[in-house]
């Protein structure tokens, strides 16, 4: 069987009724990493003698008639700013290059409760702040659909490793569309769940207000099958929020009767790409298609999203990552002239060069005399973003755009230009503001033969309902199973 | 625009080490980020709330009950430098 | 010169919780093994997350009532952004613009004066505690090190207004607040091991030519013990008086000066300014969720207080008839004193009888014996009903004194002594007061027959009333006990009838 080929569900029918072993299944996709993960630089750090004994351990537990978990025997690759005890965990910063941690994320400790194998750890962009994974300071990350461009970020590491099929499912973390936008880059599926939905325990902070960890797959049932195996309420994390995890996998193929899908007007805005522009239209006529009814919204305050955003983000950065200091971990400067400069010289050397822009807009927008013009802005800003969509979901149940305005850009593009490249998040940034869940699911191809991803949003909590209307287009098209070719 | 004096006040209060070169771009660049988001200031939010939680969560509480501590090799695993027991740093100045 | 001191104080109070603010490592004062009480949460470790702990919460609202504090129905959590070593996250989990009580007071009473003046609050809020540095002494610029035992205690800070005017009323005010703090048991309030600190802010009202010049403020930071408080103000206020009167600085021309105290050699110096003016950057702390609380809850922990001790000082005298002296004498000792002391009243029936006992003779073993209440080997019950014979007229004061001595004598032995104890030994040793009016009277008759009373006996027969002592105590010691009352009264029918 053409195992690295195969979807999740196809996978583990496989394992059960014992066609391969979950140590075949661990073993093709190491294999493949070993033939083109150089190529793709999807990984950090590849688990695989870990990954081995794990799957080693599904099999046993299989031919023990031991009971197993939903993932038993899957790989995933966990982006590298998510915890594992005893695996590095470096969130693609020279900072904690060495940085082992002595405990395990929420997320890793529920991928290894369904029988899960971590196949790897995941580059991202320094500390998930990029949309392009440019900034990792450890590696380059390239887009298997093309090796000239970037694969999207911050998640760029697991979703190119979905795409490039190096690992079936991939944990991302998306605090302003980095899981939909590198998912849109890279064709796969990729969720940002409802903010409070999985617990950030053990997910290095960037933005805390904004960040949720969420899914990658190659289709939307095994989105569905990650997510309610890593989803749930937990005592650890303050803001997640108590509420039963449905079945999403048992329902994801329930077309949703009488479907209300709302156009977002402002999301094809100027300067978005013909290509997406159409595909992204044809997407909605396959809902039309499908008995839908399709209208026009419109969120107003979506063009103060970005400025919103980078203010709020940056701002919480900036006390998150004050951590970071040469002191009780991470890395310390070594020529330094005494205490505070041994801080200063440390995180000068540890951080990259968008990591300090941010952190120094963040400093800036809480400081004394500009906090209120700013950051306190900022705040109420947040709130009518939110209205906007409390308002537009009133009327319809999930809306509907393109999850990023262009298909990925070269490796290299934007570098030089930060402002440009916060603007490409322009689609997907609202609705971590606004803590709703979101979708990317692949909607065809450029002209130049790029992936382009349809986003559909939903109201908190509606993970089911979103599931459920983005496979009701996927079983209507065959963009998810095309696969890239590279060498 | 941000002055090179208030560009490095900020660099001392994020505690980073800029060259002049990187103040420099830093302080462009800040500056033009600080253009694009005056678009904010178009914005009536007069009667707004500031919303610094998304989440409708409140009250989240532990009961004062005690769990194991990490043992002190683990604590101290990633510090840069230590004796064993401590957490060491360059000689702290309290006094002048 | 004509001035007036100006002072308010800053206390920061450990909270007795078993376990950190917002982990579950261990709350407890533990310097010799460093780093044992640490995980994840404590250490900062990136991803790490806080929950509240809400016994930290719980006790901090019930120190606000006991304070006269307004407690908020809605509070939250702040970061407070500075670079340590000894705080790991580089900002302190606090709270700043919504703290969980505000406007309260204290009353206090100067000793030396006996006047009361009520000291303002203007909050108290909820924190985290810091770790600890250890600086090299040797003086080669070793590293210093750091122990993060403590990093995350819950943390209590009670601010005051500037309403304190001498040394000696920020140390009563502050040997009040501990006394309250332990009453109400939410910490034990211990200045050495640094589960009470705290900060002085201290400048002077010059009157000058009609004029109030407010000179520049200094905080006076980690005073350690309530002498240090004392002495560091008094320091404080001559070192200004003599910076006024060189160079007139009045506050504002120069910015807040921070100060240390030297224990050892009794003064103040100044501590290196900070690098940076401090800008700390407050925001509402993301990881971390609004608190609300109902009036119905606050309710229910102002059902579990205890009588405060200023309540306590004036019921002992208006209900009991104690002098302010020896109500502040118990009071003042602490809950667990307070409370033997009401045990004993309340089996005696005589606050005063009670006051005298514990004050003299119980308080005279406790020092012998260097020993606290809690372990004194006499029970309240066990002295009350002691008490309680000498008040309805059974034994003498004396024979109480004798039966107290047996008692103490018998616990030493390794006897644990009850109130059926105090019945053996008065029977034992035949000290209950002798009823029989048969066996008095042969008494006083025999002291009336001695030759040696011929004297005092004329003296009385001739209406020299005081002049009955001496037989008095002759007829009770023959008895052993009886009541010095009727005996005289028995006396003097005998010799004027």
């Amino acid at each position: 069987m053409d195992i690295t080929g195969s979807t999740t569900g196809q996978l583990l029918d496989a394992m059960q009724d014992g066609t391969v072993s979950a140590v075949d299944v661990t073993q093709a996709y190491l294999d493949e990493i070993s033939a083109h993960g150089e190529t793709i630089g999807a990984f950090l750090s590849v688990n695989s003698e870990g990954s081995l004994a794990q799957a080693a351990e599904v099999d046993r537990k299989r031919s023990a008639g031991e009971a197993l978990g939903k993932l038993a025997g899957l790989p995933v690759a966990v982006k590298d700013n998510i915890c594992t005890k005893g695996l590095s965990t470096t969130c693609a910063s020279r900072m904690l290059e060495n940085f082992v941690p002595p405990y395990d994320a929420h997320v890793t400790t529920q991928l290894q409760s369904a029988d899960a194998v971590i196949i790897g750890k995941a580059n991202l962009d320094e500390f998930a702040m990029g949309s392009s994974t440019e900034n990792s300071a450890l590696k380059v990350t390239r887009n298997p659909w093309n090796t000239d461009h970037a694969p999207g970020g911050s998640s760029g590491g697991s979703a190119a490793a979905v795409g490039a099929r190096l690992a079936p499912l991939g944990i991302g973390s998306d605090t302003g569309g980095s899981i939909r936008q590198p998912a849109s880059f890279c064709g796969v599926v990729g969720m940002k769940p409802t903010y409070g939905r999985v617990s950030r325990y053990g997910l290095v902070a960037f933005a805390s207000s904004l960040d949720q960890i969420g899914p990658f797959a190659t289709d939307v049932t095994g989105t569905a099958r990650l997510l309610e195996s890593i989803a749930g309420y937990d005592a650890r994390d303050s803001t997640s929020v108590d509420q039963p995890v449905p079945n999403y996998s048992a329902t994801v193929d329930q077309p949703l009767e009488g479907l209300r899908v709302g156009v977002v007007s402002e999301f094809f805005g100027d300067g978005i790409d013909s290509d997406v522009d159409s595909s992204v239209r044809a997407a909605i006529d396959v809902y039309r298609s499908l008995g839908a009814e399709v209208s026009e919204v419109s969120l107003p305050h979506t063009k103060y999203a970005v400025a919103t955003y980078y203010l709020i983000a940056c701002s919480e950065a900036s006390s998150n990552l004050a951590r970071y200091d040469g002191v009780h971990y991470g890395r310390r400067a070594e020529q330094f002239e005494n205490m505070i400069d041994m801080y200063a010289a440390s995180r000068a050397e540890g951080f990259g060069p968008e990591v300090k822009r941010r952190i120094m807009l963040g400093v800036f927008a809480l400081s004394e005399g500009y906090s209120d013009q700013y950051y306190l802005k900022a705040l109420k800003v947040r709130r009518l973003i939110r209205n906007d969509f409390d308002t537009a979901l009133e009327n319809v149940d999930v809306l509907a755009g393109p999850t990023c305005p262009t298909p990925a850009f070269k490796i290299g593009e934007l570098v030089d230009d930060p402002l440009q490249m916060y603007l490409s998040d322009i689609c997907t940034i609202s609705a971590n503001l606004a803590g709703i869940p979101g979708v990317s699911v692949p909607a065809g191809f450029s002209s130049n033969a790029l992936p382009i991803g349809l986003q559909l949003l939903a109201g908190p909590f509606e993970e089911e309902k979103l599931l459920r209307a983005a496979r009701m287009f996927e079983r209507e098209t065959d963009w998810h199973t095309k696969r890239p070719t590279f060498s | 625009m941000l002055s090179p004096e208030d560009v490095q006040k900020v660099a001392t209060l994020a505690r980073l080490k800029l060259s002049e070169e990187e103040l420099e771009q830093i302080g462009q660049q800040l500056g033009g980020i600080l253009d694009y988001v005056a678009v904010l200031d178009e914005v009536d939010v007069s009667e707004v709330e500031p919303m610094a939680h998304v989440a409708d969560v409140s009250n989240a509480f532990r009961a004062d009950e005690t769990r194991p501590s990490l043992p002190r090799e683990k604590s101290l695993s990633n510090a840069p430098k230590t004796d064993g027991k401590y957490f060491l740093v360059p000689q702290i100045l309290e006094n002048a | 010169m004509e001035f007036t001191p100006i002072i308010g104080l800053e206390v920061h109070v450990q909270l007795l919780t078993k376990s950190k603010l917002f982990c579950g490592c261990p709350n407890l004062f533990n310097p010799d093994n460093p780093n044992v009480q640490t995980c994840p949460v404590c250490i900062g470790l990136p991803g790490s997350l806080p929950v509240m702990n809400q016994e930290a919460l719980r006790l901090s609202q019930k120190t606000a009532m006991a304070l006269n504090l307004n407690l908020a129905n809605f509070t939250k959590w702040d970061r407070k952004q500075y670079y340590y070593p000894d705080l790991p996250k580089a900002y302190q989990i606090s709270q700043f613009d919504l703290p969980f009580s505000y406007d309260g007071w204290v009353e206090v009473t100067l000793p030396s004066s006996g006047e009361t003046t009520k000291v303002r609050l203007i909050r108290a809020h909820l924190e985290e505690d810091a770790g600890k540095n250890m600086h090299d002494e040797s003086g080669r610029g070793g590293d210093s090190k750091v122990d993060l035992n403590r990093t995350g205690t819950p943390l209590l800070e009670i601010v005051s207004e500037p309403d304190i005017r001498c040394a000696e009323e920020a140390r009563v005010f502050l040997e009040e607040l501990r006394l309250l703090l332990r009453y109400i048991e939410v910490s034990d309030c211990n200045m050495q091991e640094g589960s009470m600190r705290c900060d002085a802010n201290v400048n002077l009202h010059v009157h000058e030519d009609g004029e109030k010049i407010p000179t520049p403020i200094v905080e006076v930071k980690n005073l350690n013990s309530f002498r240090g408080v004392e002495a560091a103000i008094e320091y404080e206020i001559k070192r200004q008086v003599k910076a006024w009167e060189t160079d007139r600085k009045r506050i504002g021309d120069v910015p807040k000066e921070t100060r240390g105290w030297d224990a050892d050699r009794g003064q103040t110096f100044a501590q290196r300014g900070k690098e940076d003016a401090a800008d700390y950057r407050y925001f509402p702390d993301p990881d971390l969720v609004p608190v609300t609380t109902t009036d119905e809850q606050l309710e229910a922990i102002r059902a579990t207080l205890c009588v405060f001790p200023a309540d306590r000082r004036k019921s002992y005298v208006n209900d009991l008839g104690l002098s302010e002296y020896d109500a502040s004498v118990i009071v003042d000792q602490g809950r667990e004193y307070a409370d033997y002391f009401d045990e004993v009243t309340s089996v005696c029936g005589d606050g005063k009888q009670a006051a005298n006992w514990l004050t003299q003779d119980v308080q005279r073993e406790l020092n012998d014996r260097k020993i606290e209440i809690a372990e004194f080997s006499i029970s309240a019950a066990v002295l009350g009903s002691v008490l309680q014979k000498i008040v309805k007229g059974d034994i003498t004061i004396k024979s109480g004194r004798e039966v107290f001595a047996e008692l103490l004598k018998q616990s030493d032995d390794g006897t644990t002594v009850s109130a059926e104890s105090v019945d053996a030994i008065i029977a034992d040793k035949g000290l209950g007061k002798e009823q029989d009016t048969g066996k008095i009277d042969a008494a006083i008759q025999a002291v009336i027959d001695n030759e040696r009373n011929a004297k005092a006996v004329e003296d009385v027969r001739g209406g020299k009333q005081q002049a009955v002592g001496p037989l008095i105590g002759q007829v009770m010691r023959e008895l052993k006990g009886a009541d010095a009352g009727s005996v005289r009264q028995m006396i003097i029918d005998k010799l004027t009838s």
